[in-house]
């Protein structure tokens, strides 16, 4: 612990000497006045680590989408040059990735990380050093507003939609199915406690009663306590805000004590792994909000999921979407900018409006989220059907 | 009256699995004294075991079987390599060996076989039998743990009282130096004890992969800890003493978390533990004429 305060000390020590070196520049020209024939962009994704699975089939899409870019030519007549380095999963080393990113490589745009909490650690560095940021992925509302001024960070986008929004659209659709409801929460997850947050309001304002509420411990394997509890309380919807290792075993064991309920989650539920532990028969009459699904027939969504198994052998998942849909904005709104000038970039992704992304067309707020729907997917016989979109409000 | 019935056949079914698993517990500290935390890794291993058999097509009884004995081998290695060497040593020492022999297994586990969960095959087809018109569900998967639960611990109690082995086993517990003078192979019957004990772990972890359908690596922590808590609560050493503990434990979450509030449930299980040791520090069973193993 010591060793490693020690280093960090040292870390500190080594950027503020490279901060007063570049600031001894006559202006730090960060992307301009680079090589004129390239634009460069830095990735700051999670390759190793706790979540490196995200961070992972997040550059992989990323890097589809600069590749098609550079295939057909590239923007105005210049090639992209992608610079990647490895947060670790870590909230200080995505700081000094993206400081790195910033004043080494002299990046005109970053995409990434991937979580909401390496995302608030770039926050200050990009606002500082004025530089766009594009997230593909962080849900978070502090994350594109200053929790403490309130104000819109300037520098930080998202292409993803937020929790409020995503609890919010589960509530409008549970209502179609009925009006009594039972919530049931991860404890100790933020993730979880959010949607639900979010859900119950939408669903007690829309004229629901929320019967009880019951939180759960997601490394248990038995719930059927819990679920005969809820069963006596006969609701018409479960909302079930977890990640798809819980939700399969709690699925099941709710079907086995015959609680015909129709079940509605959130994107934490997309993983081929819940159909594998539940089983197929059992998650009829599921639902959950997420941002796109491999099934959508739209041409665009096609060939991107073609594109992608051919070249990493899997399918991608929302995440990778998402990352997809950044890249392409990034590079749209560079293009619009007609310059590799951060400040321009920023101004050009702040006008985003109508972005064709295959996470659904969308424009960005003035907070800097995307205005998009949602797409509600139903597991029919263990296949994700789209059910219905959402529209944000 | 439906809900209280549908569970109680929760908790029995849960209690089943803490049964086995404490009966293990109970036994090598019946007989050298020690609290071997590695007990709900070897559980562990026994469901990893039992998933490789049934996925390579074997039926239920058969991968049981399979895992028994694998985990029976195994813990009489753990013995041999870890505690043995260590018999002499404070107790404190072979306490320690064991959380180390725990945190070796599980993290092995994560190395060889990933920390994603895997999906137990259907070894059985389900079948759901309704009563009071649907409000109570009981499966055939529920029956099958209770039965193989109650035809163990039987098994075991005629293992015990009945042949030389459980002979040995009472006697060396009761005295390991009179026994040895009295020409029992002392070795033998611990490395017997933890076969036995391994054993019965492995039989609860195969009817959890079966009954819950999903395992992980890291499965075996809380189980493990709860089963601790049941062979305390039924007097530590004593054998129907974890039995009993161990339905109790499983049959007081149930209705915890049915009645009460589902946070409180692990709560009120550790609460229990702690009222127990200052009410009764010997256990429930755990009477002054010691019958033990």
């Amino acid at each position: 612990m010591v060793k490693k305060t020690w280093l960090k000390g040292i870390g500190l020590f080594l950027s503020l000497a490279m901060l007063a070196g570049c600031s001894g520049q006559s202006k730090p020209t960060a992307g301009a006045g680079q090589d004129s024939n390239e634009i460069v962009i830095g990735a700051n994704f999670e390759l190793s680590g706790d979540v490196a699975t995200y961070g992972t089939s997040s550059l992989n899409a990323a890097m589809i989408a600069f590749d098609e870019i550079n295939a057909k030519g590239g923007i105005n007549g210049k090639k992209i040059r992608v610079v990647k380095y490895d947060n670790k999963s870590d909230k200080t080393e995505s700081m000094n990735v993206a400081t790195r990113l910033i004043t080494q490589d002299k990046v005109s745009a970053i995409i990434g990380p991937v979580t909401s909490g390496n995302t608030l650690g770039v926050v200050p560095v990009v606002n500082s050093k004025k530089v766009p940021v594009l997230t593909p992925t962080a849900t978070n509302p502090d994350v594109t507003i200053d929790p403490n001024t309130k104000k819109v960070n300037e520098y930080v986008f998202r292409a993803c939609f937020l929790d409020s929004f995503q609890g919010r659209a589960a509530a409008e659709f549970g209502l179609k199915k009925g009006k009594k409801a039972v919530v049931l929460v991860s404890q100790a997850d933020e993730y979880s406690k959010g949607l639900a947050k979010f859900f119950k309001e939408g669903f007690t304002a829309g004229g629901g009663t929320i019967v009880s509420e019951e939180a759960f411990n997601k490394d248990d394997n038995d719930y059927r306590a819990i679920l005969t509890k809820v069963k006596s309380e006969e609701p018409d919807v479960i909302y079930l805000p977890a990640y798809y290792e819980v939700v399969a075993k709690i699925v099941k064991q709710a079907r086995e004590l015959g609680i015909k309920a129709a079940f509605v989650g959130g994107d934490g539920w997309d993983s081929p792994k819940l159909v594998e532990v539940a089983g197929k028969d059992v998650l009829n009459n599921c639902f959950f909000t997420n941002h796109y699904t491999p099934e959508d027939p739209d041409p665009a969504v096609q060939s991107f999921v073609k594109a992608y198994k051919e070249k990493y052998g899997q399918t991608p998942d929302a995440l990778a979407a998402l990352a997809y849909d950044g890249a392409r904005l990034l590079a749209d709104a560079i293009q619009r900018a007609g310059s590799t000038d951060p400040e321009k970039i920023k101004e050009a992704l702040a006008a985003t409006k109508d972005f064709p992304a295959i996470t659904g067309k969308f424009t960005l707020n003035e907070n800097h989220d995307p205005v998009k729907d949602i797409v509600i997917i139903e597991l029919k016989d263990g296949k994700q059907v789209v059910s219905e979109k959402i529209k944000s409000k | 009256m439906d809900v209280f019935i549908q569970q109680l056949i929760n908790g029995l079914s849960l209690g089943s699995i803490y049964a086995l698993i404490a009966l293990g517990y109970t036994m090598v500290y019946g007989i050298i004294r020690l609290i071997n935390f590695a007990h709900g890794d070897v559980y562990m291993v026994g469901a990893y075991v039992g998933f490789w058999a049934t996925t390579q097509g074997w039926g239920f009884l058969p991968a049981l079987v399979l895992s028994m004995v694998v985990s029976a081998i195994l813990g009489v290695v753990i013995e041999r390599l870890a505690y043995r060497r260590l018999r002499n040593s404070p107790k404190i020492a072979v306490l320690i060996t064991a959380i180390g022999v725990s945190f070796l297994l599980e993290n092995g586990g994560v190395l060889a076989l990933g920390a994603k969960i895997r999906t137990f095959p259907n070894v059985f087809p389900e079948v759901q039998y309704h009563f009071f018109n649907g409000a109570v569900v009981i499966t055939n998967r529920q029956l099958v743990i209770m039965v193989v639960t109650t035809l163990l611990m039987l098994l075991l109690q005629y293992v015990v009282h009945k042949t030389k082995t459980g002979k040995a086993m009472r006697a060396v517990s009761h005295d390991t130096q009179a026994a040895m003078l009295m020409g029992i192979n002392v070795d033998n019957t611990i490395s017997a004890t933890f076969a036995i004990g391994s054993a019965l772990a492995a039989a609860a972890g195969v009817l959890v992969g079966i009954y819950y359908n999903a395992i992980n690596p890291y499965m075996g922590i809380m189980p493990g800890l709860k089963a601790f808590v049941a062979a305390v609560v039924g007097g530590i050493g004593v054998i129907p003493g974890a039995f009993v503990g161990g339905i109790s434990l499983g049959v007081i979450e149930a209705l915890v978390s049915g009645y009460g509030q589902s946070l409180y449930r692990d709560a009120v299980a550790f609460a229990l533990l702690i009222i127990i040791l200052i009410v009764k520090p010997s256990g429930l069973f755990g009477s002054n004429v010691r019958e033990k193993v």
